[in-house]
């Protein structure tokens, strides 16, 4: 070599230099790309508390605000049969909101990713581009779960209970839901370039499905154009869960549950609980093969 | 990989963006160890290049081989054996430097049981271990870019590509980076494939391809290159000019002339003469100055422009090829 004459003195690295074989791809390979893209979104979730809390500000608002402003529209108009406090009614809606907005930022930290670069370093790795989008969902709805755990400690102020078996089914139907969204996010990031268009396109897709999904009212007699558009809605099925949950905490008289809690029907059929949940789950798992359908194609 | 095969291969590789041909059926072969230099204005295709040997770009005609793979059909077994250093960072800003090599350890595979020792070794190598719990945020420009060289070595790849590795940095880092280059090139017996558009850079490689629009118009050492110019130039300034040119003439066969106050004469490599003139000339030489042909010489012979001027003219190219390479 002509340079060697040039070298720097060889530092003691030269002589205990750590070799690295890097292994041929395998499941074991990809299980690890899986984990450690997961990782990543956690740290950098933990490491953003201004996100944690802004996260927060909206629920609070949506439950103290607006909860506590149109409750008294609600009393006003009286019940004979008692009445159910309006924040108690939307909090699994609120819970069902928050996660939603911060499982699609998750998704958006591909975006993120592309224009800072890193997704690059993704991308040229030996690992398949699927490890790296399942890890991402996983990932994004993990944080979004985070983020909804945060605001079911409100449960308090919306009179709804701390129990830990509500809480727990509760953390358990966000995480589907956001895992469902997440991968809706992340099929469109696959796609689009700019983190300007991305958030644009997701308001767009997000402010319908929150007004469809029965997160704010009751699903029970709507007219006939609004009742189909909400059973079309995925978001539906992914807070009637929720709410059911919340309701059979409480100590209601079957009138308003079925008022408040009537279930979502198809033609006079309540589709049951499990049944949502399948049906969200397997949006989830159906939108990420999707994505990696297109991360796979861009290769 | 064999043994003793070159460690990048390329024949006839082709790439078309649309109706742009930024890479028009280049060849060439790097040998293992070396350190092998793309010199070309912004736009000539090497970046297209590079982008090509590393499978982020499949190429429209034409064969490549890194480490033994083909970047087509062997794409994993490329990615493999090869580390990178982007043009643009690729570092997760929120993440502290230990905790982005951390990642890369995890996708790359490396063996647990080695992480740590490797992580350390790179980041001792690059000057970052007393840095490595900070957020890369917080590092400078230079430190981010030694923190991707030692990221693109955590997996003790055997090419390591570097995409204009000191675009953007002020002289005293790029200086550092290049220090940092050629040791580890002696430490981890590593093949490293740059390209680069600064002149002065491309001295440090030792073979260069100039490419332009898209073809390679030379490829051989920089002192070949630069020889197949003209001479360097020595100007000397001495005690006594008439007696140091009879000296030179009797000496070296050389022909010397007095020019601007100074003894001026030509000769092959200009530095390496230095030390015999002192040595042998016999008169006292109170200052010397060589002047090289330049590679900007080199580069204006082979392409009838500056690289400046070239750059300013493949500006549309690019930016269309630019478009079409965002991903």
């Amino acid at each position: 070599m002509a340079t060697t004459a040039e070298t720097a003195p060889s530092d003691k690295a030269a002589t205990g230099v750590v070799r690295v074989r890097v292994p041929e791809r395998g499941l074991r390979q990809d299980l690890r790309a899986v984990k450690i893209v997961l990782h990543r979104e956690l740290i950098r979730f933990w490491r953003d508390k201004l996100r944690m809390v802004s996260g927060l500000i909206q629920p609070v608002l949506w439950l103290l605000v607006m909860g506590t402003g149109l409750s008294n529209l609600m009393a006003s108009g009286g019940g004979v049969a008692g009445t159910v406090d309006l924040k108690t009614f939307i909090f699994p809606g609120v819970c069902a909101m928050s996660v939603m907005f911060t499982a699609m930022f998750s998704a958006g930290s591909i975006v993120w990713d592309r224009e800072f670069g890193f997704l690059r370093e993704m991308l040229v790795a030996p690992v398949s581009r699927s490890a790296i989008v399942v890890g991402k969902c996983i990932g994004g709805a993990l944080v979004a779960t985070l983020q909804g755990a945060v605001i079911v400690l409100l449960a308090g102020l919306a009179g709804v209970p701390y129990d830990p078996l509500l809480l727990l089914e509760m953390l358990g139907l966000m995480f589907i839901g956001a895992f469902a969204l997440t991968g809706f996010g992340v099929m469109m990031a696959a796609r689009i370039t700019s983190m300007q268009s991305f958030f644009g396109l997701m308001q767009m897709a997000m402010m319908p499905m929150m007004f469809l999904s029965g997160a704010l009212y009751p699903l029970g007699g709507l007219p006939a154009w609004l009742t189909v558009l909400t059973r079309f809605n995925p978001l539906t099925y992914a807070v009637d869960p929720l709410r059911h949950a919340v309701f059979s905490h409480l100590d209601v008289s079957p009138q308003l549950m079925a008022t408040f809690d009537p279930g979502v029907t198809w033609g006079g059929w309540v589709v049951p609980v499990w049944l949502e949940v399948v049906i969200v789950f397997g949006m989830g798992v159906g939108l990420m093969g999707v994505a990696i359908l297109e991360f796979r194609r861009a290769d | 990989m064999p043994d003793g095969g070159p460690a990048v291969e390329v024949d006839g590789l082709t790439k078309r963006f649309g109706d742009v041909e930024a890479v028009r059926g280049i060849e060439f072969a790097v040998r293992p160890g070396e350190i092998f230099g793309f010199l070309g204005p912004n736009g000539a295709g090497k970046s297209t290049t590079i982008n090509m040997l590393c499978t982020l770009l499949r190429p429209t005609g034409g064969r490549a081989r890194v480490a033994g793979h083909d970047v087509v059909a062997e794409r994993d077994g490329v990615r493999r054996n090869i580390g990178l250093v982007f043009q643009d960072p690729t570092l997760d800003g929120y993440l502290s430097g230990e905790q982005n090599l951390r990642f890369h350890a995890e996708l790359y595979g490396v063996p647990r049981s080695l992480t740590g020792d490797r992580i350390r070794q790179v980041l001792e190598m690059v000057g970052l271990w007393d840095r490595r719990g900070d957020r890369v945020q917080t590092y400078s420009g230079g430190m981010k870019r030694r923190l991707e060289i030692a990221r693109g070595l955590l997996h003790s790849p055997r090419v390591l590509f570097l995409d204009e590795p000191t675009v953007g940095l002020d002289p005293q880092t790029r200086a550092s980076i290049w220090e940092y280059i050629r040791r580890l090139q002696h430490a981890e017996e590593i093949t490293i494939f740059m390209t680069t558009h600064y002149m002065d850079e491309a001295e440090f490689c030792e073979r260069i391809a100039i490419m332009d629009s898209g073809r390679i118009v030379a490829l051989d050492t920089p002192e070949a290159l630069k020889a197949g110019v003209g001479e360097d130039r020595i100007r000397i300034q001495t005690a006594d000019d008439e007696a140091a040119i009879a000296a030179i003439g009797d000496r070296f066969g050389l022909e010397a002339v007095v020019s601007e106050g100074a003894v001026t004469f030509s000769v092959a490599s200009g530095e390496a003469f230095v030390p015999r003139l002192f040595a042998e000339l016999g008169v006292p030489i109170r200052s010397v100055n060589v002047a090289r042909p330049s590679l900007d010489d080199v580069f204006m012979s082979f392409t009838g422009s500056t690289i400046r001027d070239a750059e300013a003219s493949a500006g549309d190219r690019m930016r269309v090829m630019m478009r079409a390479a965002r991903r």
